[in-house]
This record gives structure tokens, sequence and C-alpha cells, in this order.
């Protein structure tokens, strides 16, 4: 589904990314770890066209991402708050994005239904702008966002980051249950060893922009990345 | 913004400069100090109207420092002292300090000139801290606006000469210079009243909250007549109207409705200078296209990553903005009718101006827009906020305004008026029959730089 093939990136002399090649087959949930400069948010940028690499290409579903937009229309993703609108409310944002991927209202508010365990009355119909929004709730307003319009490819950056504890759980299911039926393909990056370990089937490592690991997950992955951060 | 900041300054500034020399050839048997302190009155007041309506004290800033070791009370001092230095201070000495000097310049007695000065420079500092008072209040400001109101109806209608009192307190100033330290203790005391309610608020749960608005949400379904650009017409209204920056933007637009006042009344213009009378009228119509115009794509700064993401057409982006500008001028334009009072000439030349606004003004600050690279953070606000501002807004003026003024005194100096206004009418026409043709252009430009855009656009000042 996503082929990178000699992906690199430079800033001056300063190499941050160079990934020799690196495929993610249709249906895999795929997370990305590494420590902070490791790569993960630039290779997600190059993935998504906001930035062009050094070298190399990504195809998204056969499709060169920097050559072609057609990705735009399957691919959803949440990297940072600045994928929300701030002055927007939650249900606007939606409703906006929805337009954007051929979802009218009532499209949206069934596709909202779906999600208000995981929003937990703390989103929809509070009469504040997403920029007053706490972290956590801005993160769960831009995750849900990202999966509109039934994406196969789904692109979350630090999904677990700031979420309250339930939140955590239910977003776990929430992805498990994406990938389930193997149409989706989701690629997360995370700092949290033991979530990402149990969302993601297959797990890389970065480190310094480049390939350290690549374990398909079993019971001893979470041991094992451990004992690689721990130094 | 920034445009609306150097317009004032220049404008101060020439009035500063110009002003005595003007009220002396108006009314040459009145003293031009005795006609300005007759003023004064008024102008105080209208400052502490739209510092009411503009400016807050930012206290916020000092969040940052409240784990510092740092006394509470020096923080207050802090905030309260910087706000001494605000914008809003500023803007008028652009006008009192040429004056003075041209005043000492013109043989008036220096020392009580100096104390004028002093004098205004402590009042508008005591503004300053009134408005920082009375800001929270409502009430304050209505019994301010209404009393204003009142008394230019009483002066208006000349039951009381509300002038002549404020030419007294003024004139004795001057008279006496030594006055000016009431103005300076009136400052001071203000000062000490917002220090000591401030002093004890200092906490996340009082003064130093960020006061959260509740959303309301207007009906913009109207909008979805529009077709596949309206998701984003109904985004940008909300932009507009939901940031206090743009906010500005829209309401100024309408104040620039009156600004032909100056220039349509006066025979110099009509006689000498036609091509600042078209200047006019360019600005008439065009206060909404050239303010918000000049600052796309930046107002969507920052969300623009997210907008890159995301399977839109450029073009319907663009053509929003276009859509928008186009709409506000057409208002304006209709809100311009009564201009016909001057005559159907001038009212020609709005017809002409709107024309251009609408033809090529919103298409040539589209493709100017494409070399925007400043961040704009709208949740940052504020009349004084000059970010996103570079020399693009300052080069583009030229064609904006002076290429109309230029074709529009050729043909009237050579031809005749009415060819003048034809051929300023006539670019616009061209603009909007090849509309499609110089959108594909600017489309491409955009595109071609998104990597740089994006990239700028993430850089927080």
């Amino acid at each position: 589904m996503i082929i990178s093939n000699n992906i690199s990136k430079k800033y001056g002399q300063n190499e941050v990314l160079n990934i020799e090649s690196l495929d993610i087959p249709k249906g895999q949930s795929f997370g990305l770890v590494g420590n902070n400069g490791a790569g993960k948010t630039t290779y997600f940028n190059i993935l998504l066209d906001l930035i062009r690499p050094t070298t190399g290409q990504i195809k998204n579903n056969n499709v060169i991402v920097n050559e072609s937009e057609d990705w735009k229309s399957f691919t959803g993703s949440f990297i940072d708050e600045s994928f929300l609108i701030g002055y927007l409310t939650p249900e606007e944002y939606f409703y906006f994005i929805g337009d954007l991927r051929g979802m009218n209202t009532a499209d949206v508010d069934t596709y909202l239904q779906q999600f208000s365990e995981l929003f937990n009355d703390e989103i929809i119909g509070k009469k504040k702008f997403l920029r007053d929004l706490s972290k956590g709730n801005q993160k769960k307003a831009g995750i849900v966002g990202a999966m509109m319009g039934n994406p196969s490819v789904v692109i979350l950056d630090e999904p677990f980051a700031n979420l309250d504890p339930t939140t955590q759980i239910r977003l776990k299911q929430l992805l498990k249950t994406l990938t389930e039926d193997r149409d989706v393909t989701l690629l997360v990056s995370s700092h949290d060893l033991n979530h990402v370990t149990e969302v993601c089937e297959r797990i890389v490592v970065l480190d310094k922009g480049i390939v350290v690991k690549d374990i398909q997950t079993s019971s001893k992955t979470l041991q094992e990345l451990e004992s690689y951060f721990a130094v | 913004m920034a445009f609306f900041a150097l317009y004032f300054i220049v404008s101060f500034l020439s009035i500063g400069i110009g002003g005595y020399y003007l009220l002396k050839k108006e009314f040459p048997e009145q003293d031009p100090l005795q006609i300005v302190n007759s003023f004064l009155i008024f102008a105080i007041l209208g400052d502490l109207i739209v510092r009411y309506l503009m400016q807050k004290l930012p206290i916020m800033n000092i969040k940052p420092m409240l784990i510092l070791p740092i006394k509470k009370r020096s923080l207050v001092h802090f905030v309260l002292g910087k706000s001494t230095f605000s914008f809003f201070n500023f803007m008028s000495l652009f006008f009192y300090i040429p004056f003075a000097i041209v005043l000492i310049k013109e043989g008036y007695d220096t020392p009580g000139i100096i104390g004028w000065l002093l004098a205004m420079l402590f009042i508008i500092q005591a503004i300053n801290f009134l408005n920082f008072l009375i800001n929270k209040n409502n009430i304050a400001f209505w019994v301010i606006a209404v009393g204003t109101a009142g008394l230019i109806a009483l002066q208006n209608f000349e039951i009381l000469d509300v002038r002549i009192y404020s030419q007294r307190i003024f004139d004795a100033i001057v008279a006496n210079p030594p006055l000016a330290i009431i103005p300076l203790g009136v400052a001071l005391v203000l000062y000490y009243l917002n220090f000591n309610l401030l002093k004890n608020k200092v906490y996340l749960d009082d003064a130093v909250s960020k006061k959260i608005k509740e959303a309301t949400s207007a009906d913009l379904s109207w909008a979805d007549r529009l077709g596949d650009v309206a998701p984003f017409i109904k985004n940008d209204i909300r932009l507009i109207w939901r940031n206090k920056r743009t906010k500005t933007v829209f309401l100024m637009s309408f104040l620039f409705l009156f600004y032909g006042l100056i220039f349509f009344d006066n025979p110099i213009y009509r006689e000498k200078m036609p091509g600042f009378l078209l200047f006019a009228a360019l600005f008439v119509t065009g206060g909404f296209t050239l303010n918000y115009g000049q600052f796309v794509p930046a107002w969507d700064s920052s969300y623009y990553k997210m907008l890159m993401s995301q399977n839109i057409r450029y073009r319907k982006f663009l053509e929003s903005k276009w859509f928008l500008m186009v709409a506000m001028t057409t208002i304006l334009y209709f809100l311009s009718i009564p201009y016909l009072y001057y005559g159907v000439d001038i009212f020609l030349m709005i017809t002409a101006g709107a024309i251009f606004n609408i033809g090529f003004n919103s298409l040539f600050l589209l493709f100017a827009g494409s070399f925007n690279r400043k961040r704009i953070d709208l949740e940052k606000s504020g009349f004084s906020n000059m970010q996103g501002t570079s020399a693009t807004q300052f080069l583009i003026i030229i064609p904006l305004m002076v290429l109309p003024m230029l074709l529009f005194w050729v043909f009237d100096k050579f031809v005749s008026t009415n060819a003048g206004l034809i051929a300023v009418a006539s670019l616009g026409i061209i603009g909007l029959l090849f509309k499609n043709y110089f959108m594909n252009l600017i489309e491409k430009k955009y595109i071609k730089d998104k990597y740089a855009a994006i990239h700028a656009f993430d850089q927080k000042s």
C-alpha cells in the first residue's frame, strides 16, 4: 500500500531521515517509535506531501505522493493541533471536513454517533470553539476528523499523547476495530511503547532518521523495545 | 492592519505639521491653538471610546512569570508599566508633538506649549489607565458613548457651547504651565487604582485567566446554494467574524465608506487634483478587499498544513476568498449610493472604482498573496497587530492604487474625465472577463509555492 523508496531528507548538512526501503502492506497496523528527533513526524510529513524529500519517493496506493494529489481522497491524517481550525466548534469542523470528503450533514451526524463514548460528552454540543478545548479533547476531535469519509489509509502522529487513561483505552479499542477487517492501513507513531505494541502488528524503530528495528509484534516485543530504549 | 496603522500615523503626522497653517488660513481671525483646544474634549472622549473597543490590558503576558521568583507586586507594576508604551499611547503623539513644535516655531510661549504638551502626554496616560478600569463594564461604556454623543448634540444644536469650556481648560494650561501637574496627578491616581485592583487578583482563576467565549453559531446554510465553494465560504465567514483581527478588518471597511467625505467636498481636489478623488473613490468600496485580500492565504496559516493534506481543489479555496471580496465590494458600493449628493460625476467615479476593485484588485491581491510568507496567529489580536506584514504589503499598494490614479490622471488630462473613468473601469472589466484565465495562473502559482508557504506558516514568531 505504502512503498517508500530511498527516502531521505536533509536540512543543509544535517540528515534527519534516511529510509532505504519501507513497504507497508494494505491493512497493516503499523507503528513508528523513536526518541525525539528520530524522524517520525518528518516521515509522515513527506508521506502527506507537506515537505519534499531530498531524495526518493513515496507511493501511496500506487500514487507518487509528490506528483499527483489523488492520494488525498483516500488518506486521512492528524499530525498535530495545527490540523484543527481553532475558531470552529467541533461540529462545524466535522461538517467542514465532511464536506471536503463528500459527506452531507446527515452522514456526518451518523458518523459521529459511534464516537459518543470516546467523546464522553465533552466535545459535541458544548458551544466551545476548538481553540478553547483542552489538549486531550482537541486530540480526540482531530483523530475522529482524520477517520472521516472511510479513508483506506489513516495516519496519526502521537494519538495517545494528552489523552486521559479512559480515552487511551477506548482509542486503542477503536484503532483495533478500525484495522480488524484489513481494509484500512493504519500508521501511528507513539512514545508509549505499551500502547503501540498493543495496537500495532508491526513496529519500526527509527533512530536519527534510520530504521534500526523492524519487528512483527509478538509477546516479546514490548520487552525487546524496552531494553532497546533503556540506555 | 499595518495599513491602517501606517495610514493613521501619516495622517496624524501631516495634520500635526500642517494643521497650524491650515487653520490659520481657513480661520485667519482665530488662534489655531484655541481652535484645537476647543476640540480636545471630543478628541479625549473619542480616544477613550476607541480604546474601550480595542485595547485590553495584556495581563496574560505575566502568566509564565507567575512561578518565577518575582514578587506579585512587581508583576503588576510590570504589566501596568508596560502598557504605558502601548501603541495607543503613541498614536496621538504623532499629532501633538509636531503640532507643539510648529507652535513654538511660530512664536508661542515655549514654557506654555511645553506645559500643554506634557499635559496631553499625562492625559493620554490617564485615559490609558482609565480604560483598564472601566473595560470590564459595559455600563461605563454606554455612559461614555451616550455622554459624548450628548455633548456633540448640545454643541451642534447650539444649546450649550461645550467647546468654549474645553478651550478654557486647555488655554489655562498654556497660560499657566505648572497646571500640567493636575493630569499627572490624575494619571498617577488611576495607576494606583489599577494596581490596587489587580494586586490581589494575580491568580489563574481570576485576573490572569483566559476568557472563554461561548460559541454561537449563525445559520449559514444559505451559502450551500453557492455550490462546492460553499464549505470554504462558510469557513471564511466564521474566520472573519470569530477572530478579532479579521473582525476589525471587516468593521473598518464600513468606516472607509466615509473616506470620500474628506475629499469629495473639497474644491481643491475637484479642480486641481482629480486623481485624488479617484483615490478616495477606490477606498470607499475597497476597504474590505484591500485589507482582507492582502493577507490571503496567511489568514489560514495556522491550519494550512491540514488544508494541504485534504482532498480539496486549491481553486475552491481561492474562489471563496474572491467571492467574499467581490460580495463585500458590491455591498459597499450599494451603501455608497448617498454619495450621489455630491453629484453624478462623483458617483460615477465610485462606480469606476468599484469595478476596478472587483475586477482588478481582487485578482491582483490573490496573486500578491502567494508571496505572503508570514504567519498570522488569529488568536493574537489587536489594532496594533502588524503580524504577517512584510515588504509585500507595501509594494502591492503601487499597482492597486497608483496604477488606476495614474491611468485616470493621464486620460483626464489629455482626453476627458469620462475617458479616465472608462479607462479605469475597463481594467476592471478585463479582469472580470478573463477571470478564469487569471485564476488558473494564480492557482498554479499557489500550488508551486505550497511547500514554501507550509514551511513559512509553520514558523511561530
